[in-house]
């Protein structure tokens, strides 16, 4: 990779301050995309700022309605949290099958939501959960904070702070894992609100990164089961294609992911 | 450039390294302890797992700045003179390497997940969990053995101790 001066942050302000004084700078969580890419020369920051060290962004908190997980909790520090595991156990699902264990132990759901990749898990859970984003700066609603490809709403020098989930009545996640890089061929989480709302979203199938799907929502509104996904059709138009899999294969994905964690869920 | 302190194999060291130096370059070229290996240098393939701070991390996927202050064991560490760690023994017994290349990272992968599964260890699950770390002469099945063999000696050698 390409020189970069690397400093380590001790909180949130000495973070955006650090920053603020480099000319093209950028955050470092676990670094599990941020350091490939650096390898690949496909990103090469002046400056490396580490929030992997600041306590204030590390750990989870329970409350009747609300599950939070602040930014630098890694997936491991999740998939074993009992809070999780009893609040919203699709998360702890979603995050035993996403990379492989070296990489549960460094990843955190701050840098996956901040980078958004089209085939990233976590995504998928902030949407069909309709979590709130919490920056330095902010809330923003997950409805709001992912735009497209690798961006979404975040500022320059903005760091997710945490993200604070709804606890839905049910939720499940099933994905078919590409078997060399782990990440989601195509995945889907469903989620039912305590309210009775349904949202749905896929993950690894659009163009356009996570979507919900809005078809599959209704039929799971009018019936919760997966037998109520069987007559839905999901266009292709718009969904990826590559070496993996058609557009087409991608669009049956979504209906037989959301089938098993409409099973999932129970 | 930077100083990062670290202690490695139990012992403190001081390491002078630029600041996009991997931690997996400290080991190897600054300490020259090359059983650490480097196979794809894109997180897959798990030759380079070390042990920070008791956790199976990729030492190619982290900067050697991201390890100050930590602990590191790598496979140069956990045997106690010369008597083979369990999982090395296991290993050896098993013939559960061909080539070798993969053999560090595969050993302190399989360390890892004994710790965190302890007696709960079966196949599948032994199957499932090293699926980050990738070798291309064995075709997996001895290196399960070995693993589950493994995991019953450390589980006696820790009621030993």
């Amino acid at each position: 990779m390409y020189q970069t001066t690397y400093h380590r942050a001790s909180s949130v302000d000495e973070a955006v301050s650090l920053f603020g004084k480099s000319s093209e700078a950028k955050f470092l969580a676990g670094g599990q995309t941020l350091l490939p890419v650096m390898k690949q020369r496909l990103a090469s920051p002046s400056d490396v700022i580490d929030l992997g060290k600041i306590k204030e962004l590390q750990g989870v908190e329970l409350s009747a309605d609300t599950l939070t997980i602040k930014a630098a909790t890694t997936y491991y520090d999740i998939m074993t949290n009992a809070d999780v595991k009893k609040a919203i156990p699709a998360i702890a699902h979603l995050t035993s099958v996403l990379g492989d264990p070296a990489v549960r132990y460094r990843g955190t759901i701050g840098g996956s939501i901040a980078n958004n990749d089209p085939a990233a898990d976590f995504p998928a859970a902030l949407l069909a959960l309709g979590a709130t984003v919490k920056t330095n700066k902010r809330l923003i609603s997950a409805d709001d904070f992912f735009k497209g490809l690798f961006t979404t709403a975040l500022e320059d020098g903005e760091i997710i702070t945490a993200v604070a989930f709804p606890v839905p009545a049910k939720a499940g996640y099933e994905k078919m894992r590409h078997p060399a890089s782990r990440f989601a061929l195509t995945g889907v989480f469903v989620a039912q609100t305590k309210s009775g709302e349904v949202r749905v979203a896929a993950t690894g199938a659009s163009q356009n990164g996570v979507m919900r799907v809005p078809a599959i929502e209704a039929a799971l509104k009018a019936n919760w089961s997966p037998s109520a996904i069987d007559s839905v059709n999901i266009p292709a138009n718009g969904l990826l294609a590559d070496i993996h899999g058609t557009a087409e294969y991608r669009a049956n994905l979504v209906k037989v992911m959301a089938q098993r964690a409409v099973a999932a869920a129970g | 450039m930077s100083t990062v302190k670290l202690t490695v194999n139990g012992k403190a060291v001081a390491v002078d390294v630029e600041d996009r130096t991997l931690l997996v370059q400290l080991l190897r070229d600054h300490l020259n302890l090359t059983g650490t290996h480097v196979g794809c240098d894109t997180s897959q393939c798990g030759a380079c797992v070390v042990h920070m701070d008791g956790r199976a991390v990729k030492s190619c996927t982290m900067l050697a700045g991201q390890a100050d202050g930590a602990n590191v064991t790598t496979i140069e560490g956990i045997a106690k003179g010369d008597e083979l760690h369990p999982m090395q023994a296991a290993f050896r017994d098993n013939h559960g390497l061909q080539c070798g290349y993969c053999t560090p990272g595969m050993i302190m992968s399989a360390i890892d997940i004994v710790h965190r599964h302890g007696g709960q260890l079966d196949e599948p699950t032994v199957r499932h969990e090293l699926e980050g770390n990738i070798c291309r002469c064995t075709g997996y099945h001895n290196i399960v053995k070995a693993v589950l063999d493994a995991a019953g000696r450390m589980k006696v050698s820790q009621a030993a101790e």
